[in-house]
C-alpha cells in the first residue's frame, strides 16, 4: 500500500487515493491548469470506498458506505412504516378477535391481502428488522469511510494553500494593493472580530471557524447507532419486564416480574369525572356526547418489600416501602420498576350473602357470606345447621352437553352447588344457587338459600414495567440531538489570504449556508478595502 | 376570558390577512409605483413584517388568555393544535424574515398560515377538560415543540413553492406545471372546505344519523354539511333531510370518520369549482399568472431559505415530535414507542427530512428537486395532521 502513496510537491506524503493534498491543497488528480471548481466534499481526502474496489470486502464496504444506498434504505423504511398504518396492527385490533378473519371481515379483500402479506405485524417482521439492521450498518460504514480521512485532512491543513487550490474555490478574488488596502494585521483583526481563528505564516493568513460543525453528522450517527443498540438490548433476558397486574381493593398481591421481592396493596381505586355543569367545560362535555369525561384514574397503592427468606407455605414477611397514589402519568417507581395505572373495573363482585331459610316457617336459621375469590369448604351456622360448598362456578354457563361449567376464574356470574345440612337432614339437601336462580336438582327441599346481597369492589388494572435499556436510549437520543444541532446550526467557514507580489488573493469556503458566508465576506472586505471575491459558480452560468 | 381570547384570535387572523396583502404589494406593486424598486420593496416589506409581528402578538395573546381560561396549555385538541401550528408558522416566518429579509416568502408563507388557522376554525372551539392521559407538563412541552418544528419546516414549503412558481417553465404543459397546479388546487380546496363548513354552519344546517362505532356502541353523529357520504350502516334520525347518496366504507371507524369523509368530498368538489372559476378568470394556469410577479426574485436565495428552514426545523421537530414524545409516552402509556399511527407518521416525517438532508448535502439535490422535496415534506406533515386523525383511529384521536 505504501508504495502507492502520493508525494506532493510540498513534500507531504498523502495516502493513496487523495485528490487534494492534505497539507498544501494542491490538486493531485486531473489537470492542474483546469479552471473547474474543486470538489471540496470531504476535502478531496482518500476515502476507502473510492479507492479500493476489488475484493468482496471492498464491495460490501462500498455498498454500505454509499449515501445513495443509505437514502434508499431510509426511503424503504419510510414507505414500509407508512404502509403499517393503513390498517391497524395486530396489537391494536380488539382483544380476543382472530386476526385470520378479522382483517377480511373488517376491511374486505384488501384487508385479507394485508394480512396475507404479513403487514398486520409489519414492525416485527424479519424484513423490517433487516432494513433497520442495514440502516445501522450503513450508518457505521458510511461514517467511518468519511470521518477518518476528513479528520486527517482538516488536521494537517496548512496556512499557505496552493495557488491552484485558491483559484478553484467558489469564492475567489484578487485585490491590487493600494492606499485603501488595510495592513495584514488589520485584516487579521477584522477576521478575528468575526470570531475566526487566524493563523499567520510568512505574511499569509488562514482564518477558520466552527470546524467542530463538520463532526456533527458523525456525532449524530453515533447517537443513532447507540439508540439502535439500545433497541436491540431489549431482547436480552432481564433487561425488560412487562406484566399486567389486576389488583382488587384491599388486596395485596406479589408484583409479577419482581421475583417475588415486592408486593403491592390497593387501598382503593378512585374514578373521578368532570362536573357536567362546570361553567368552563359544560359546552365541550355536551358536544362530546359522552355521559361524563374522566378526570382521574387512581389506585391508592402501598408498596411492600419481602424481608428475609420466604419459607414455603407461610405468609411472606413484608416491610412497607412507600405509599403512592398511582395515576395516569404518575407511575409508582421503585428499584428500576414502574407501575402504571392503565385500566380498571368498577363494582366487581366480591362476595355474596345468603340466609338459610326454613321454607315452611319462612324463618331464617342462619346466614353466611361467601368470598367469591376464596370460598370456604363449609360454613357452620351453629345449632346443627351447616352449608357445604360442593361445587363453585365463578363464571357460570352451561356447556354444550348441558353441564354447568365456568368460563373463567373471574366471578362475573357466580353459581354454587350447595349442600344444606340441618338437624332434620343430617346428610343435607342439595341446592343449585346462582344469580336470580334457585334450583333443586335432586328433588324438593325443606330448606332454601335466600340471596341477601352482594359486596362489590373496584379492581385496578396495572402494568408493571422495567426497561433497563432506557439509559442507553437516552444517551443515544441526547448525542443525536447534540450532533444534529452541531452540524445544522453552525457552519465550517474558512478564508485564505495570500500575498502575491502586489496583489492580495482571497478565497473562501463553507460547508453550507453560502449566503451567510457571502454576507460575512461583504462585511470583512468593506472594512479592509479588499475586493469582494466573485462567486465563480455563478459566473460560469 | 374565553370570549376575549377568541376575539383576539379573530383580530390576529385579519391582521395576518392584511400583512399578506402588504407583502403582495411589495412585489406586485412595482408596476404602478414610481419609486425605485428597492426602496419600494423595503418599505412595504417593513410594513408587512410589522403587521405580521402585530398579528403574531395578538395570536400570542389569544394563546395566553385561552391558557388562563382553560387552566391548561391550549394545545389539547384539533382546534387548539391547528391554531397553534399556524402561529408557529408565523413565528418561524418572522425569524426567517429577520435573517433573510425576503418579502416573497411572506407572500406565500402568510397565506398558508392563514389557511391553516382557517382550517382550525372548523373544529369545535369549546374549552375541553383534559382526560387523565393529557394531564402532564409534557403536554405543553411536547406539543408546542413538535408544532414549532412543523411550523419551521412549513416555511421550507413556502420557499419551495416560491422557487417552483418562479422557475417552472410555464410555456408548455408538463408534469411540473401539473403538480404545481395540483398544489394550488389543494390549497384552494382547503379554503373551499372552510367556506362551505362555516357557510352551512351559519345557515344552521344539521342532520343527525345513528350508527354503531368501533367500540360496538350505538352513537349519533351530526352532519353540518349535506350528507353525500353517510355513516356505514347509518340511520337517519333528525334534522335536514338530504341524502346520504352513499355510505362510507366499513373501515372508516375513527370518531366521526364518515362525517369527515363527507366533508372531504365536499372540499374536493368545492375546491374544483373555485379552481375552475379562477382559471376561467385568469385564462391561464395559476402558476403562470403569478410567475411574472416573481421575476426579480433571487431564486438562489429562495433555495437557500428553503434549505435553511429544514436545517433549523429538523432538529426542533426531532426533539419535539420524537424525543419529547417518547419521554412522555414512557410516563403516560408505559412505553416510549408503540407504533401508534401518529408516532409512525412522526417517524415517517423524520425519515423524510433525513433523506432530504442527505440528498441535498451529499447528492447535490438543490433548486427544483429540493423544492419539490419541500412540497412533499409539507404534504407528509399535513397527512399527519389531517388524515391520521380523520381516517385512522389511534391514541392521538383527541378531536
Amino acid at each position: 500500500m505504501s508504495d502507492k502513496n502520493i508525494t506532493c510537491e510540498c513534500g507531504h506524503v498523502n495516502p493513496y487515493g487523495t485528490e487534494i493534498c492534505e497539507v498544501c491543497g494542491k490538486p493531485l488528480q486531473g489537470d492542474i491548469e483546469s479552471k473547474k471548481l474543486l470538489n471540496m466534499r470531504y476535502e478531496g481526502s482518500a476515502r476507502r470506498s473510492q479507492t479500493y474496489k476489488t475484493t468482496i470486502i471492498d464491495k460490501i464496504w462500498n455498498f454500505f458506505s454509499s449515501v445513495k444506498v443509505g437514502i434508499w434504505i431510509i426511503i424503504l423504511l419510510l414507505v414500509a412504516s407508512a404502509i403499517g398504518t393503513i390498517f391497524p396492527q395486530e396489537m391494536y385490533i380488539p382483544p380476543l378477535s382472530d386476526p385470520t378473519v378479522y382483517y377480511k371481515e373488517q376491511y374486505g379483500v384488501l384487508g385479507q391481502l394485508y394480512y396475507d402479506l404479513g403487514f398486520h405485524n409489519l414492525y416485527g417482521s424479519w424484513w423490517y428488522m433487516l432494513l433497520i439492521a442495514a440502516l445501522g450498518l450503513s450508518l457505521i460504514v458510511a461514517s467511518l469511510d468519511r470521518f477518518v480521512p476528513l479528520y486527517r485532512s482538516l488536521k494537517k491543513q496548512r496556512v499557505i494553500r496552493h495557488e491552484s487550490f485558491m483559484k478553484r474555490q467558489k469564492y475567489f478574488g484578487v485585490t491590487e494593493i493600494n492606499e485603501d488596502t488595510a495592513e495584514l494585521q488589520d485584516i487579521k483583526k477584522a477576521l478575528e472580530n468575526k470570531r475566526y481563528h487566524v493563523k499567520e505564516e510568512d505574511g499569509h493568513l488562514f482564518a477558520e471557524k466552527n470546524r467542530f460543525s463538520r463532526w456533527g453528522p458523525y456525532v449524530n450517527h453515533i447517537g443513532l447507532i447507540l439508540f439502535l443498540i439500545g433497541g436491540m438490548l431489549r431482547f436480552f433476558p432481564g433487561m425488560y419486564v412487562d406484566e399486567v397486574l389486576w389488583l382488587r381493593e384491599g388486596e395485596t398481591e406479589k408484583i409479577k416480574g419482581t421475583e417475588e421481592a415486592y408486593y403491592l396493596q390497593s387501598d382503593g381505586f378512585i374514578l373521578e369525572t368532570y362536573d357536567n355543569n362546570d361553567e368552563k367545560f359544560k359546552n365541550a362535555i355536551e358536544e362530546s356526547g359522552q355521559a361524563a369525561v374522566a378526570k382521574n384514574y387512581q389506585t391508592d397503592a402501598v408498596l411492600y418489600k419481602q424481608v428475609g427468606e420466604r419459607i414455603a407455605g407461610t405468609d411472606p414477611n413484608l416491610e412497607k416501602v412507600k405509599e403512592h397514589p398511582i395515576q395516569v402519568n404518575k407511575p409508582l417507581k421503585f428499584d428500576g420498576y414502574a407501575i402504571y395505572q392503565v385500566d380498571y373495573k368498577l363494582n366487581e363482585l366480591q362476595s355474596m350473602s345468603f340466609t338459610m331459610d326454613n321454607k315452611e316457617s319462612g324463618e331464617s336459621v342462619g346466614d353466611l357470606t361467601i368470598d367469591l375469590y376464596n370460598p370456604e369448604k363449609s360454613y357452620d351456622l351453629e345449632n346443627g345447621y351447616r352449608v357445604e360448598v360442593m361445587d363453585y362456578f365463578p363464571d357460570f354457563e352451561f356447556n354444550d352437553d348441558g353441564e354447568p361449567t365456568t368460563k373463567s376464574k373471574v366471578p362475573n356470574n357466580p353459581a354454587f352447588i350447595l349442600n344444606m345440612v340441618s338437624p332434620d337432614h343430617p346428610d343435607g339437601e342439595v341446592a343449585f344457587v346462582a344469580i336470580k336462580q334457585n334450583l333443586e336438582p335432586l328433588g324438593e327441599n325443606d330448606y332454601k338459600m335466600s340471596f341477601q346481597n352482594v359486596d362489590t369492589k373496584n379492581v385496578s388494572g396495572l402494568v408493571v414495567r422495567k426497561d433497563n435499556t432506557l439509559w442507553i436510549l437516552g444517551i443515544g437520543g441526547a448525542i443525536f440531538m447534540i450532533g444534529v444541532i452541531q452540524g445544522m446550526y453552525w457552519n465550517h467557514r474558512r478564508i485564505w489570504i495570500r500575498r502575491k507580489e502586489h496583489d492580495i488573493w482571497l478565497s473562501s469556503h463553507t460547508n453550507k449556508n453560502w449566503y451567510g458566508l457571502k454576507r460575512e465576506l461583504e462585511s470583512i472586505t468593506s472594512q479592509t478595502g479588499l475586493q469582494m471575491p466573485m462567486d465563480q459558480a455563478e459566473q460560469k452560468k | 376570558m374565553a370570549q376575549l381570547s377568541s376575539n383576539l384570535l379573530y383580530v390576529a387572523f385579519f391582521i395576518y390577512f392584511a400583512a399578506s396583502i402588504i407583502f403582495a404589494i411589495s412585489l406586485f406593486g412595482r408596476k404602478w409605483r414610481k419609486s425605485d424598486e428597492e426602496t419600494h420593496a423595503k418599505k412595504w416589506g417593513m410594513w408587512g413584517f410589522a403587521l405580521s409581528t402585530i398579528g403574531f402578538l395578538f395570536q400570542l395573546s389569544y394563546f395566553i388568555t385561552r391558557w388562563i381560561a382553560a387552566g391548561h396549555a391550549p394545545v389539547s385538541n384539533l382546534f387548539e393544535f391547528t391554531t397553534f401550528f399556524g402561529m408557529a408558522m408565523v413565528f418561524a416566518f418572522l425569524i426567517i424574515y429577520l435573517i433573510y429579509r425576503s418579502n416573497v416568502i411572506g407572500v406565500f408563507a402568510m397565506p398558508v398560515a392563514i389557511i391553516v388557522i382557517a382550517y382550525a376554525s372548523v373544529f369545535p372551539s369549546d374549552i375541553q377538560p383534559l382526560i387523565p392521559a393529557l394531564q402532564s407538563n409534557w403536554l405543553k412541552i411536547h406539543v408546542t415543540t413538535a408544532a414549532l418544528g412543523e411550523g419551521i419546516l412549513s416555511i421550507s414549503f413556502a420557499a419551495g413553492l416560491v422557487y417552483l412558481v418562479k422557475t417552472v417553465n410555464q410555456s408548455k404543459a408538463s408534469k411540473s406545471t401539473f403538480w404545481l397546479e395540483f398544489v394550488m388546487y389543494s390549497l384552494i380546496s382547503t379554503i373551499a372546505f372552510v367556506v362551505l363548513s362555516l357557510g352551512f354552519e351559519a345557515a344552521g344546517y344539521s342532520s343527525t344519523y345513528q350508527f354503531v362505532d368501533q367500540n360496538e356502541q350505538q352513537v349519533t353523529v351530526d352532519y353540518t354539511l349535506p350528507a353525500l357520504a353517510g355513516p356505514n350502516d347509518g340511520e337517519y334520525v333528525s334534522g335536514n333531510e338530504f341524502g346520504p347518496l352513499f355510505e362510507a366504507p366499513g373501515w372508516m371507524k375513527g370518531e366521526k370518520a364518515a362525517h369527515k369523509l363527507n366533508t372531504l368530498i365536499w372540499s374536493m368538489v368545492g375546491g374544483l369549482v373555485f379552481y375552475a372559476l379562477i382559471r376561467l378568470i385568469l385564462r391561464k394556469r395559476i402558476g403562470a399568472a403569478i410567475q411574472p410577479a416573481l421575476k426579480n426574485v433571487n431564486e438562489e436565495l429562495v433555495d437557500e431559505i428553503q434549505y435553511r428552514a429544514v436545517a433549523i426545523g429538523f432538529p426542533v421537530f426531532t426533539l419535539g415530535a420524537l424525543i419529547f414524545a417518547m419521554i412522555w409516552a414512557q410516563a403516560a402509556w408505559t412505553r416510549f414507542w408503540g407504533w401508534d399511527p401518529k408516532e409512525v407518521w412522526a417517524l415517517v416525517t423524520f425519515l423524510f427530512y433525513a433523506a432530504y438532508l442527505h440528498l441535498r448535502l451529499s447528492r447535490g439535490w438543490q433548486g427544483e428537486k429540493s423544492a419539490w422535496l419541500a412540497v412533499v415534506g409539507f404534504v407528509i406533515i399535513m397527512l399527519n395532521l389531517v388524515v391520521v386523525n380523520l381516517v385512522i383511529s389511534g391514541l392521538h384521536s383527541y378531536a
